[in-house]
C-alpha cells in the first residue's frame, strides 16, 4: 500500500504492507529513538506523538498514519535535551532504554496540563514504565524541569 | 502477531457491513488486543474515515462515535460534570495516556470483555448501543448478546439526574481489574454494576430510598453480591473477589450518598 506522511516535519512516502507497525516503519527510516519494549502496548518505550497526541507505535498500523504527522524525539532534540538534563542532574536515569518514550510523554504533558499537580503528573506518565530507577529521581527532575518552564 | 493481507479504509457503513460478513475480515478499533492475537486477517476494515470520532451533545442525549477514543470521553467536560465520579475514573487506571489515546470506545463495548472498565460504568447508566443493522439495543441486552458481524456505530446515554461512582481494584496500577464496581442512583432505584468477576459484567436493580438507612444500606450491598457471581482466575479467588465487591459498592454507595468521592 502506498503511503505518504511526515515524520518531524519531513514528508516520506513508501510502498508498505498493511500490516506494518508504525515502529518498525520509522526505525526502518532511521528513526533509532524509537525503541521496541514489552510490544504489548504497557511500557511506553515507543512512545511517540501522532498530530500532537501521544501514543504507542508498536500497536498502530503504519497505513493507519497516512496522510498525518508524527513526531519522535529526534524532531523535538532541543526541548528533550533541556529536560534531559534535568533527568542527568537528579540521578534519574540507569540504563536510559526508557528515556527516548518518557521523554516524549513529559514534553506532551508539559503541552497538555498547565501546573499539573505531583498527583496529576504521576497519573500522566503512568504509562511509561522504568525498572531502574524507581521513579523518585524522575519526578524531581520533571518538578525541576516544570517550574523552571513556569 | 496478526497478518493482514488488505486494508481497506471504508467509505461508508454499508461497505464495511458487507465487508464485515466475511469471518476473515475484521473491523479495527484501537487494534490493541487484535494485535496481541495471532488472527490472519483478510480485510482490515478501518471506520476512521466515517465521522465516528466526535461525542454529540444535546438536552437529552449524549451520543458517542465508536471511533472516539477512551481519552476522548476521559477528558470530555459534558460527560464528566454530568456524571463527575464514573466516565473518568473509569478510564483512568487502563495502563496510560497513549493507550487511552488509542483504545476506540466501539472496540472497548463491542468486545464486551469481562474486565472491561467501561462496559462496567457505561451498564449503570440508561445507556443503549446503536447497531448498523440490530438498531437501537440497550447496553444491559447488548453485554449479554454474542459477539455476530453487525457493526457498533455508537453509543447513546440519555441523560438523567442519576447520580454515579466507580471504583475497581486492581493489584497494580494500571494492570487489568480484579474487580469492577459502579453504582448509580435514581429516585428510588440503585444500580449495582459488578464486572470482572471474572466474567461479564452484571447488574443488579434494588429498590431502596435514596438515602437509605443502615439496614437498607447493607441490604443492597447483600442483595447485589448474592446476585452476582464470582469466579477464581489468577488475579484473584472468588472469595477474595466476594470480599473485594463488598468494600467497593460500599464505597461507591458512600459516595453518592454524601454527594463527594471516594478516593480509589
Amino acid at each position: 500500500m502506498q503511503i505518504k506522511l511526515w515524520i518531524n516535519n519531513k514528508e516520506f512516502s513508501d510502498d508498505i504492507a498493511p500490516d506494518t507497525i508504525l515502529l518498525d516503519f520509522l526505525r526502518a527510516k532511521g528513526f533509532y529513538s524509537v525503541k521496541r519494549g514489552c510490544d504489548t502496548s504497557n511500557c511506553g518505550l515507543c512512545t511517540v506523538l501522532l498530530e500532537n497526541r501521544p501514543i504507542l507505535s508498536c500497536s498502530t498500523l503504519a497505513v493507519r498514519v497516512d496522510g498525518m504527522h508524527v513526531t519522535t524525539i529526534e524532531g523535538l532534540e532541543k526541548e528533550a535535551a533541556e529536560f534531559g538534563a534535568f533527568l542527568a542532574d537528579e540521578g534519574a536515569e540507569q540504563c536510559g532504554f526508557c528515556s527516548p518514550g518518557f521523554i516524549m510523554s513529559v514534553l506532551s504533558m508539559k503541552n497538555e496540563l498547565k501546573n499539573p499537580t505531583e498527583n496529576e503528573i504521576k497519573k500522566y506518565l503512568e504509562g511509561n514504565l522504568c525498572r531502574c530507577t524507581g521513579y523518585m529521581g524522575q519526578l524531581r527532575a520533571i518538578k525541576k524541569y516544570l517550574s523552571k518552564e513556569n | 502477531m496478526f497478518t493482514i493481507d488488505k486494508y481497506i479504509v471504508a467509505d461508508n457503513l454499508q461497505q464495511a457491513y458487507e465487508l464485515n460478513q466475511n469471518r476473515r475480515n475484521v473491523i479495527i478499533g484501537g487494534m490493541l488486543w487484535l494485535k496481541m492475537g495471532r488472527k490472519k486477517i483478510g480485510t482490515a476494515i478501518d471506520l476512521s474515515s466515517l465521522g465516528l470520532n466526535n461525542i454529540e451533545e444535546d438536552e437529552d442525549n449524549f451520543k458517542i462515535g465508536c471511533m472516539c477514543t477512551l481519552r476522548d470521553i476521559e477528558l470530555h467536560r459534558g460527560l464528566n460534570d454530568c456524571y463527575p465520579n464514573l466516565i473518568s475514573k473509569s478510564v483512568e487506571h487502563i495502563v496510560g495516556v497513549q493507550l487511552r489515546n488509542m483504545a476506540t470506545i466501539g472496540g472497548s463495548i463491542y468486545s464486551r470483555f469481562g474486565f472491561s472498565d467501561v462496559l462496567t460504568a457505561f451498564l449503570s447508566l440508561d445507556s443503549y448501543v446503536e447497531l448498523y443493522k440490530g438498531g437501537i439495543v440497550s447496553m444491559e441486552e447488548y453485554a449479554q448478546m454474542p459477539l455476530d458481524n453487525d457493526i457498533l456505530i455508537r453509543i447513546v446515554i440519555k441523560k438523567d439526574s442519576r447520580k454515579t461512582c466507580y471504583n475497581s481494584y486492581r493489584t497494580s496500577s494500571s494492570d487489568l481489574p480484579v474487580l469492577t464496581c459502579s453504582v448509580s442512583n435514581i429516585d428510588n432505584t440503585w444500580n449495582v454494576v459488578l464486572g470482572a468477576r471474572p466474567q461479564k459484567p452484571v447488574i443488579t436493580k434494588i429498590n431502596a430510598n435514596s438515602n437509605p438507612t443502615d439496614e437498607e444500606f447493607n441490604q443492597i450491598i447483600s442483595q447485589a453480591i448474592n446476585n452476582s457471581s464470582f469466579g477464581t482466575n489468577y488475579r484473584g479467588s472468588k472469595e477474595y473477589r466476594e470480599i473485594l465487591a463488598h468494600a467497593l459498592i460500599k464505597r461507591n454507595l458512600e459516595a453518592i450518598i454524601s454527594g463527594g468521592n471516594y478516593a480509589n
